[in-house]
């Protein structure tokens, strides 16, 4: 146990003025010292925990005025004027009775059936006559508590806490002395200047709770979106960005998916009604065209007959695979090649509301446009992938995607809970995809891993809905990843 | 997405093992991913491309191969059409539903399990290549109920009368389509045509409405039955043809015995179902390009066969049920799945390329951090809004999307929308609360310079609450000087902002953005009880560094 002298030297000026007045009750201390009750209590707590005193606090019932319980106490109520004024008279008549009563109809009223209810009054021929004797109106005037609870703002009752607190062995030392300090308080420019060998510092408890402190910070889903950019540059690929709305020919038809495919249907994805947009140069348009309904480079094509208008639809991109239609078909295959370019960004899906679903979701894309790039290349660069996200064991499975050839689904291994978690979707472009957009088919790798899935990972969390949700709480106390 | 769910018994026995772990493992390498496996149930997911596989039989006759135990193309025996096995296509169904492709099977033998797999089948063939009977729909008929030759033709739905499945009264082709259950369901195929198709034998009783229903009296196939008459229709035939024989292979499996029918287009006869096989060269080089393997002739002979192909003088011969195959690369991906996904090992190659980050993304960031460093919270918020919050703000033009199943309807105009929403979600929160939103809003493009109709701006919006003018006009200040960036105002009306409080912010004298605080009633409107101050500005003109 510290000593006295210690627990004195800790004392700040707000429990030093204090100090001297706890032998008295609370509302003395606060009439003594000018204090608040929240600076009160707060000195009180700081004491507390400093092992002086015990603080205990108790909910308790408290009855007050109400605003016309205020009027009354200086006035009296209705009715006693009332009595009062028939006491004086006997008998009176109605009209005369309000008027000197000077009482508010309302008020008029209420009193007249006050007092007819305790059968102090009667009223004959439009006079009010007095029944009750004087022991009886000096008796039943005690009005009850309940009574005047019913009447509008004459009494309140409130729950409120009651503070009080009982000393401890060590309070009852200290307890009532005046505490003078010499000791320094603040360190202030004053004191930087002027201190002197021997002056001694105010002891501070270390341990005392000190205010939170909310600073500002940015959102987990943008951080880790920036450690997913980092790793794609340090992998030496470019960034692409494009706008959210899309036609369906980049979104789909470029992409060589079938316009009669599901996904192309309103309950799939976000069609934008009555939008139509421009296809790009005519020569793109009919290798497209061609491509789906004969086939390019070989292929039979899906053989149906091929809709500009079906491609003109305005979508909010579905994935962001279609930068890639938009950056193949930008390239000079003559200089630009190899190439390397990645995006991370939102796209969308018309979709419920659920723990593993909404309707936006970020998606990442790598494309490596290189002849000589093969499908062990692209293994490797999903391990690699992986592996900087944390993940150093990856699986791959054959999968399907309509504008890729081969195709992989690759799950991490998420060493904490155990288990695969399928995260990777990738191929090879189909020739059917490359001709028309590049002029030959190039095999071009590409991998689209959905990656509000790894950010759910990597924050161990289970429900995508946080990541949409803004809970000023959580992102306050959203641990930090590094 | 379509799965299968194998009786885990049955499908030991067919298959002649046990599912050991090592098996599990092989169902996925096979391309068809292991979703579940319990003591009594096996489920497996069937990627779009391979329909071919959406019936047990189906499934183990690729699986059988890629394990190596009866590899290479799988023959079936096809008899030739027998006596008034013959279906006569009128040329009237050209303009509704013009091809058609059908088969006779027999030595049936139906049990309830078989019936379900069967009807299994045929739904999950609609629902996949059929896309919802839209391109293809498939009848299976019991033959003993039905007289040959049958005619296929196109009629006003009033003149069609027939019983449909599970009704008890005759109907009219438009009575089926608004009455019928099934005929609701998919009576967008057919409303507004003209004249609807049908399938009629010899009696002239109407055998089905394709793609809706078939007839109660001759179209439902029983414990009894052991041959059946199978019909797919739709606009492409050899889509038809293939989904044709998916079915009557499957049926083989069963013990069936597949007969041919003779289709009478008028101006040409065609035999279905045919099982001759298509050819396709493939180049060795070509394989180990794209794979990265390096893999030899007499290893492809042992890989196809896997894949359930032959492969001969570098010609692969291709199932007649395979409707995936449209190039080379197709075939090119089965090798590398017989040769396991799993032993192809990765290899990330010396190719040299230098990364780069664009411009917006590298302003996004710094803005973000100088508003970090002041002590405000990034929020990341939807890019659509609510039907009432558009209502709320009293927006002139919106930019609907269609259908929506979420109350989400439009894309966002602005920020501020999304902000006062996180604002008023947060009200049992400490404040203060002091946010901001990087992120795209949309408007219609009034000049035509965008491809799709909408232009899309990158915008900030910062706002305090509690926040007055001068808090705001000082974070303000703080990112332009920051951002070497000079700005003045100009007071501004804003309808939901304190009119001689708001000013719009110009920069190069073009006005990019607003700031100001926010009017009580709008507060109220959005049940905020703190003063809010806001500012939004188009991100891109804030800096003169590009």
């Amino acid at each position: 146990m510290e000593s006295v002298q210690e627990v004195v030297e800790k004392l700040s000026p707000l429990e030093r003025k204090i100090v001297p007045f706890l032998n008295l009750p609370i509302e003395k201390i606060k009439e003594k010292t000018g204090l608040d009750d929240t600076s009160l209590l707060r000195a009180l707590k700081f004491l507390e925990a400093k092992g002086l005193l015990k603080i205990s606090i108790e909910k308790a019932r408290i009855i007050e005025l109400g605003t016309n319980g205020i009027y009354y106490k200086k006035n009296h109520l209705p009715e006693r004027n009332l009595l009062t004024l028939i006491e004086n008279k006997k008998a009176i008549h109605l009209e005369e009775a309000e008027k000197a009563s000077k009482l508010t109809d309302n008020e008029f009223k209420v009193s007249l059936g006050v007092l007819k209810s305790k059968a102090m009054i009667e009223l004959k021929n439009g006079k009010i006559m007095l029944t009750a004797s004087k022991e009886e109106i000096t008796k039943k005037s005690q009005l009850a508590l309940q009574n005047l609870k019913k009447r509008k703002d004459i009494i309140e009752i409130q729950e409120r806490s009651v503070v009080t607190f009982t000393l401890t062995e060590l309070g009852k030392k200290i307890a009532g002395k005046e505490i003078s300090s010499d000791s320094i308080e603040e360190v202030t420019s004053e004191i930087i200047k002027t201190w002197k060998r021997g002056k001694k510092f105010r002891r501070y408890d270390v341990n005392s709770e000190v205010p939170v402190l909310y600073g500002g910070k940015k959102h987990f889903v943008n951080k880790t979106i920036e450690k997913g950019r980092r790793i794609w540059l340090d992998m030496g690929f470019k960034e692409m960005r494009s706008t959210y709305t899309q036609t369906s020919f980049w979104n789909f038809d470029a992409l060589f998916t079938a316009q009669d495919h599901p996904v192309r249907e309103l309950h799939d994805t976000f069609f934008i009604k009555d939008l139509k947009g421009q296809l790009p140069e005519n020569k793109l348009v009919s290798k497209v065209k061609q491509s789906h309904e004969k086939g390019s480079s070989g292929s039979k094509g899906w053989q149906y007959v091929w809709d500009e208008n079906e491609a003109k639809k305005i979508v909010l991109r579905t994935h962001t695979t279609c930068l890639s239609a938009k950056t193949l078909a930008s390239l000079d295959i003559k200089k630009d090649l190899p190439a390397k370019f990645f995006a991370i960004g939102k796209c969308f899906r018309n979709e419920t509301i659920d723990w593993s679903h909404g309707f936006e979701f970020n998606q990442t894309e790598g494309i490596v446009v290189d002849k000589n790039a093969n499908f062990r290349n692209l293994l490797g660069y999903l391990q690699e992938f992986a592996k900087k996200m944390g993940f150093t064991k990856i699986r791959i499975q054959p999968a399907y995607f309509p504008y890729t050839e081969p195709s992989v689904e690759g799950a991490v291994w998420h060493e904490g809970r155990k288990e695969w978690v399928e995260v990777l979707a990738a191929g090879i472009f189909r020739p059917e995809v490359t001709e028309p957009l590049l002029g030959e088919p190039i095999p071009v790798l590409a991998w689209g891993p959905g990656f509000d899935r790894l950010m759910l990972l990597a924050h161990n969390m289970n429900d995508i809905r946080k990541i949409y949700e803004n809970d000023l709480k959580d992102l306050r106390n959203k641990k930090v990843l590094i | 997405m379509s799965n299968l769910i194998f009786n885990r018994k049955e499908f030991e026995s067919l298959l002649g093992a046990k599912v050991t772990k090592e098996t599990e493992e092989k169902i996925s390498l096979f391309g068809t991913p292991l979703e579940r496996i319990t003591e009594d149930e096996i489920e497996i997911e069937i990627f779009p491309n391979r329909p071919d596989m959406l019936s047990m039989q189906g499934f183990l006759r690729g699986f059988k191969a890629f394990l190596g135990k009866e590899t290479g193309l799988k023959k079936y025996k096809v008899q030739k059409p027998e006596e008034g096995y013959t279906v006569k296509i009128s040329p009237s169904v050209k303009l509704v539903r013009p091809f058609t492709a059908c088969a006779i099977v027999k030595n049936l033998k139906f049990n309830d399990e078989k019936i379900k797999e069967i009807i299994d089948l045929q739904e999950k063939l609609h629902s996949t290549i059929g896309r919802n009977r839209k391109k293809l729909a498939i009848g299976i008929y019991p033959l003993e109920k039905i007289s040959l030759p049958i005619t296929y033709e196109a009629r006003d739905p009033k003149q069609i009368k027939f019983t449909p499945l599970e009704m008890d009264r005759e109907m009219d082709g438009l009575q089926i389509l608004s009455s019928h259950p099934t005929g609701k369901d998919y009576a967008h195929l057919l409303e507004g045509k003209e004249t609807f198709p049908i399938f009629v034998d010899a009696k002239s009783r109407v055998l089905s409405m394709p793609p809706i229903i078939n007839s109660h009296e001759t179209g439902k196939i029983t414990l009894d039955t052991t041959e059946v008459f199978i019909e797919c229709s739709g606009f492409n035939l050899d889509v038809l043809q293939k989904t044709l024989n998916i079915i009557v292979t499957t049926l083989a499996d069963m013990g069936g015995k597949i007969f041919q029918m003779t289709l009478d287009y008028g101006n040409k006869k065609i035999v279905t179902p045919d099982l001759s096989p298509e050819k396709m060269k493939l180049s060795l080089e070509k394989v180990n390009n794209l794979l990265g393997l390096d893999l030899k002739e007499k290893d492809l002979e042992k890989l196809l066969p896997k894949m359930g192909y032959d492969f001969k003088n570098k010609t692969v011969t291709i199932p007649p049920w395979r409707t995936d195959i449209l190039h080379e690369v197709d075939l090119i991906e089965d090798v590398a799945i017989a040769y396991g996904y799993d032993k192809i090992t990765p290899q990330l190659p010396n190719v040299s390329t230098v990364g780069e980050e664009s411009f917006e993304t590298k302003l996004k960031t710094e803005i973000s951090e100088l508003l970090v460093g002041l002590g405000l919270m990034e929020i990341s918020t939807y890019h659509l809004i609510k039907k009432e919050e558009a209502e709320l703000s009293n927006l002139q033009e919106t930019i609907e999307t269609e259908n929506s199943k979420t109350e989400y309807k439009y894309l966002r105009p602005n920020l501020l929308i999304p902000g006062l929403r996180i604002l008023s979600e947060n009200k049992d929160n400490e404040y203060p609360q002091e946010i901001f939103e990087t992120g795209v809003v949309f408007s219609l493009d009034k000049k035509g310079k965008s491809e799709t109709g909408v232009e899309e701006k990158e915008n900030l919006c910062v706002i305090t609450c509690p926040g007055n003018f001068t808090k705001i006009k000082q974070i303000l200040n703080y990112l332009a000087k920051n951002l070497g960036t000079e700005y003045s105002l100009e007071e501004l009306d804003h309808p939901q902002l304190i009119e001689g409080r708001t000013a719009s912010i110009k920069i190069n004298g073009k006005k990019v953005g607003y700031l100001g605080e926010v009017h009580p009633e709008t507060l109220r409107s959005w049940g905020i009880k703190m003063p809010i101050a806001v500012m939004e500005i188009s991100i891109k003109n804030l800096t003169s560094q590009n």
